[in-house]
């Protein structure tokens, strides 16, 4: 391997270091100074998504297993972005908890390893590259899942998502084995020969698709979604709900726009009747959840079959819109799943109704809230609204009245759940409410950063038009 | 010619504002007061540096003032039309510059003794910088869209301002008023620029105004499209110039103006007098080769009427009224018609453009002597505490440098040589006798009445009978005289600037003779005004009523505004209200919420219904999982393989 191919798995290379220098550092820590692991992540990190934004050159290595092109390093830099905000906003969780308990900086390592396996997946040029890498970002997190051995709803949120996706790896493993035997190979550029009228394709594409669409949770693969988000610490819940969910829907919209495009007018009507589905049953859903984080599970399924609204039309289009979004819903989410957070970590609460008087004593982080779900319901200006509507334009583009009339129906479901919890914190006056305090440092940046990132988005349209420019190669 | 620098020269203002909004409590009153004069300071140095170097050293080439222009891509919608954010240079916005500066820095500095203990001190210096933001912006837009959104920028900042003794009900009503009136008219400016925007695919001024009267340029091109007998064209001019009347309080759209001097006098001065209402003459002028070429110029035929008949309504009302912010509320609004019919009346080339040049000219005059009358108003009001000309009377012996300033400012106003206001209207009146006979007949009239009605209230204010005051008014402190002082001198000498040589319509220039006849006959009428209004208003005497009363009926009407306030209150009211809105909402009410409300129920109802899907045990999941992929399988299988 010579010095080119190491530039070109420069995120992969480097997060592996980082892992590396984590697993010794850990080692060689004594333990009253085991909290500065965290700094020192935190700084790591920070220097890897710099370094990500550097430009070079594009290419495949390994005889194809490995390629990156303009958008999928852009993507990993969005994806970095994300996992630098989750980890500004945990990084007190985890001092506090290693502090009590002894015990944490696995967490670190974890992650890392499944932000990892992300790379690989989203980087595959093979289906084998693609299976190991989605298994390397699936595993860590389930252990993750579990991090809170003291809690049993933790542990139980661990072994649901392991078995949940031990059942749809199996399924995508069979799907893929389908499209194996119809071309003959599991390199992507060499399957060629699918044809949307045998039974083998068809059945491999469905598989395939259910496999990646749990990942997604689109229904009716959803049903971990809720229980897990609920058990798993805060921070895992938005992990998986921004990062992991962000990083599935970029690897499908690749396969189906480039590999499985013979087979578009099949997956265009799978995805019609999965986006309906989704955008209902996480709606009807969301609208009685009192706790929040499960509100935000379907929440986060809900605004999984709006991105279906970009993938069904299948071109340049669909692809720009698709990584607009999940850009903009990352910094949203991440900003509602921060406040969740700091919250919690203070109180310990975490239903809607905990909320109420919220703006009265804690004003700042009450706006930062307002501000994420008023993106995640998409009222304008902030960047949400954006995201949604060049969503519904790239459909009825394409002549998808009756879908992006759904859609619309189900944005005013959706306006109604995320107004309830608004109103709860600033038009409810509550006796308990939540006394004032100050979040930390970290934090503060988390959420500052979502904060810039929703006002600021939406408004600087340059960087469609640059996403625009990067999806003109998908693969 | 470099104009990056210019850029700078909104931010001041709007960092200015950002800073006192942010800080409102923090900040001492004294304070606010400094930062915001000290950073208009800047912004007005930068401008008038950029009106020396653009006039006398590199704006012009082989003899034709450039445009300059620097901008950046902001939102694109195709490959050519896009919205840009930018800055544009020529006379008419390096003259606005000069204008909005002078005038601002005065008000700014004047409102330091004007607001002096007010509660709202800071507020009311982030807000006027505010507005100074949006009106530099407005003036240095780069096209039709940005325009627009200083276009509103300023109507906020002017609804904040007369709403800025918001707990007076009148006030927050004038607000209102202002607000919904322009915002009206500015509907159809927005459909101009739509109309615009769709039929010529690009919103820059740059782009619209490349019109020669030789033909064949894009835009005649694009005038062919007919609509109703007018081209499209024709159409969305008319209606971005109701957008204009809606600011520039032309006829129908003029009721707000009286009201808006609720406001602060500096701001009435500042917003209602010398800036903002002039936008909408501004905007005419920025498009003047549209207007002017486009079917003959039909659409500027139309300003020229509406500036006539505004300008001739409104000098009959002034002279009416008896509140002194009113009366020259509505010689704003006089004066605003003059500078349309200017415009409306001019040709485009050489001398031809001489009515042009006259409303740019009496543009940049009227902001200062009408915003010296306005601050001398405030001084008056400021001394002994009331609007209405009966409280007041024999001010000159108590306020020496209010008196004068304002009799210079009277008399500039009424076109007295050699005042500032005798040239530019002056150029008017030639411009309108050279193109409509009818329109200069109007004119010549409005000249005399304004002669008259702000003679009547110069000698009610500061001769007449003194009144029982509470307590001697004083003369203001010097932070209100000096700029008092300023602007009356400028009022004296900016009217011998060669205005022709900067700002005309082809930017060539050209050399303006006084037309002697002409100018005796005006400067005539005026006299004949000042004569009589010292006839009836020297000194108290019962010969206004008398002639009040042999009038009769005409002058309840012009009391009472001509009745226009009673005819809108009549339309929505009695016919929108009552039959249009009343059952719309009832309907709205029964059908249309109705049925959302059932629909939000069954919403409800079903996800009650479906609660059990979610049961929490990991095999229900599987199987739910499998089933759905075998199903999802067998009907795609189904349906494409048969």
């Amino acid at each position: 391997m010579d010095f080119n191919s190491f530039i070109l798995m420069r995120h992969e290379m480097l997060l592996l270091a980082i892992i590396l220098i984590l697993v010794v550092a850990e080692v060689f820590t004594p333990l009253h100074k085991k909290t500065s692991i965290v700094h020192l992540s935190v700084f790591l990190f920070g220097i890897h998504t710099a370094v990500g934004f550097l430009t070079i050159e594009y290419g495949s290595l390994f005889g194809g297993m490995f390629h990156t092109t303009a958008l999928i390093q852009f993507f990993k830099n969005v994806l970095n972005i994300g996992v630098l905000i989750l980890l500004l906003q945990s990084a007190d969780w985890i001092q506090e908890k290693i502090i009590q308990e002894n015990r944490g900086v696995e967490f670190f390592m974890l992650l890392f390893s499944s932000l990892l396996g992300m790379y690989f997946m989203i980087s595959s040029g093979d289906f084998l590259m693609f299976y190991l890498g989605l298994e390397l970002s699936v595993l860590p997190v389930a252990a993750l899942a579990a991090y809170e051995t003291s809690k049993r709803i933790s542990s139980e949120s661990g072994i649901k998502l392991i078995l949940s996706s031990a059942l749809a790896s199996g399924t995508i493993l069979f799907g893929i084995s389908m499209l194996y035997a119809m071309s003959g190979s599991i390199y992507f550029n060499d399957i060629t020969n699918l044809t949307a009228t045998s039974n083998l394709s068809i059945l491999g594409l469905v598989l395939f698709f259910s496999g990646l669409g749990f990942k997604i949770s689109l229904v009716p693969f959803h049903f971990w979604t809720a229980d897990v988000y609920e058990g798993a610490p805060i921070s895992i819940a938005s992990y998986l709900s921004v990062i992991s969910k962000g990083a599935a829907i970029f690897i499908m919209m690749i396969l189906l726009f480039t590999v499985l495009k013979p087979l578009m007018q099949i997956w265009e009507n799978l995805i019609y009747v999965i986006a309906v589905a989704t955008m209902f049953i996480g709606n009807l859903f969301a609208l009685r959840q009192q706790n929040m984080k499960r509100f935000l599970a379907f929440s986060s399924i809900a605004q999984a079959g709006f991105v279906l609204l970009g993938l069904i039309i299948g071109n340049r289009l669909g692809t720009a819109t698709i990584v607009y979004f999940v850009l903009i819903y990352i910094f949203s989410n991440l900003a509602a799943f921060g406040v969740v957070q700091a919250i919690s970590l203070k109180t310990g609460k975490e239903n809607i109704k905990d909320y109420e008087g919220l703006y009265r004593t804690n004003p700042n982080l009450s706006l930062v809230m307002m501000l994420a779900l008023f993106s995640l319901a998409g009222i304008p200006p902030v960047a949400g609204f954006f995201g949604k509507f060049f969503l519904f334009t790239a459909a009825a583009s394409e002549g998808y009245y009756f879908l992006v009339f759904l859609g619309v129906f189900n944005v005013t479901i959706s306006l109604y759940y995320y107004l309830l919890v608004v109103r709860a914190m600033f038009l409810r006056t509550s006796d308990n409410a939540i006394p004032y305090f100050k979040t930390k440092l970290y934090m503060r940046m988390g959420l500052l950063i979502t904060v810039v990132g929703i006002l600021i988005l939406g408004i600087y349209s340059p960087l469609y038009d640059y996403i625009y420019e990067l999806s003109k190669i998908i693969y | 010619m470099d104009i990056s620098y210019i850029i700078l020269v909104p931010f001041i203002p709007l960092a200015v504002f950002i800073l006192l909004g942010l800080f409102n409590q923090k900040i001492k009153p004294a304070v606010s007061g400094y930062i915001g004069v000290l950073g208009l300071l800047v912004s007005s140095s930068l401008s008038f540096y950029a009106a020396y170097q653009y006039f006398f050293v590199s704006g012009k080439m082989d003899g034709v003032y450039q445009t300059f222009i620097e901008k950046a891509v902001w939102m694109k919608f195709t490959e050519t039309l896009q919205i840009d954010m930018g800055i544009l240079v020529d006379p008419i916005s390096v003259m606005m510059l000069v204008v909005v500066s002078v005038v601002s820095l005065m008000v700014h500095i004047y409102s330091r003794g004007y607001m002096k203990g007010d509660d709202g001190y800071t507020r009311f210096f982030s807000f006027l910088s505010l507005f100074t933001f949006s009106m530099y912006g407005l003036v240095l837009a780069t096209n039709l869209f940005q325009i627009y959104i200083f276009w509103e920028l300023v109507g906020v900042s002017s609804f904040l301002l007369i709403g800025y003794y918001y707990t007076k009900p009148s006030a927050v009503a004038a607000a209102k008023k202002a607000f919904i009136v322009t915002r009206f008219a500015d509907f159809g400016f927005l459909v101009g620029i739509l109309i615009v925007g769709f039929t010529t695919g690009t919103f820059d001024f740059e782009t619209l105004n490349a019109v020669s009267p030789e033909g064949g340029s894009l835009l005649l091109n694009w005038a062919s499209t007919s609509f109703m007998g007018l081209s499209v064209i024709t159409w969305a001019l008319i209606l971005i110039f109701m957008g204009g009347a809606g600011k520039s309080a032309m006829l129908p759209f003029h009721i707000w103006l009286p009201d808006a001097m609720e406001g602060p006098t500096p701001v009435s001065a500042l917003i209602h007098a010398a800036t903002m209402v002039v936008a909408g003459v501004f905007l005419v002028a920025r498009l003047f080769p549209m207007f002017y070429f486009v079917e003959d110029g039909f659409a500027l035929n139309i300003v020229a009427y509406v500036g006539a008949i505004s300008s001739l309504f409104a000098a009959i009302i002034a002279i009416t009224q008896n509140d002194i912010k009113r009366v020259l509320a509505f010689s704003t609004m006089s004066q605003l018609g003059y500078m349309m019919l200017a415009l409306g009346v001019s040709g485009y080339e050489g001398h031809e453009g001489l009515g042009y040049m006259a409303s740019m000219f009496h543009l940049f005059t009227h902001a200062m002597f009408k915003a010296l009358l306005f601050l001398g108003a405030g001084s008056v009001i400021h001394a002994v505490h009331s609007n209405y000309l009966k409280d007041m009377g024999g001010l000159r012996k108590y306020m020496p440098i209010t008196n004068i300033t304002f009799l210079i400012a009277s008399l500039a106003i009424a076109g007295v040589p050699p005042f500032a206001g005798f040239w530019s209207k002056d150029e008017i009146l030639v411009a309108a006798f050279e193109n409509n006979i009818l329109i200069y007949c109007s004119s010549v009239f409005v000249a005399g009445l304004t002669a008259f009605y702000m003679f009547r209230i110069y000698f009610g204010i500061f001769w007449s009978k003194e009144k029982a005051y509470d307590h001697a008014p004083k003369e203001s402190p010097l932070s209100m005289t000096f700029p008092l002082l300023f602007l009356a001198l400028l009022s004296i000498v900016v009217g011998f600037i060669p205005f022709s040589e900067f700002v005309t319509s082809d930017k060539i220039g050209f050399e303006a003779h006084l037309n002697y006849p002409l100018a005796a006959i005006a400067t005539t009428v005026g006299l004949i005004g000042i004569v009589l209004a010292w006839a009836f208003y020297k000194k108290e005497n019962s010969l206004s009523d008398k002639y009040a009363n042999a009038f009769g009926a005409l002058y309840r009407w012009a009391y009472d505004k001509f009745y226009f306030d009673e005819i809108y209150l009549f339309i929505t009211k009695n016919i929108i209200f009552k039959w249009i809105s009343a059952p719309f909402a009832k309907f709205d009410r029964k059908y249309v919420d109705g049925t959302m409300v059932g629909i939000g129920n069954k919403t409800v109802w079903t996800s009650e219904k479906i609660k059990g899907l979610q049961s929490g045990r990991v095999q229900d999941y599987a199987f739910s999982f499998i089933a759905g992929a075998v199903v999802l399988a067998l009907v795609f299988i189904y349906l494409w393989t048969n």
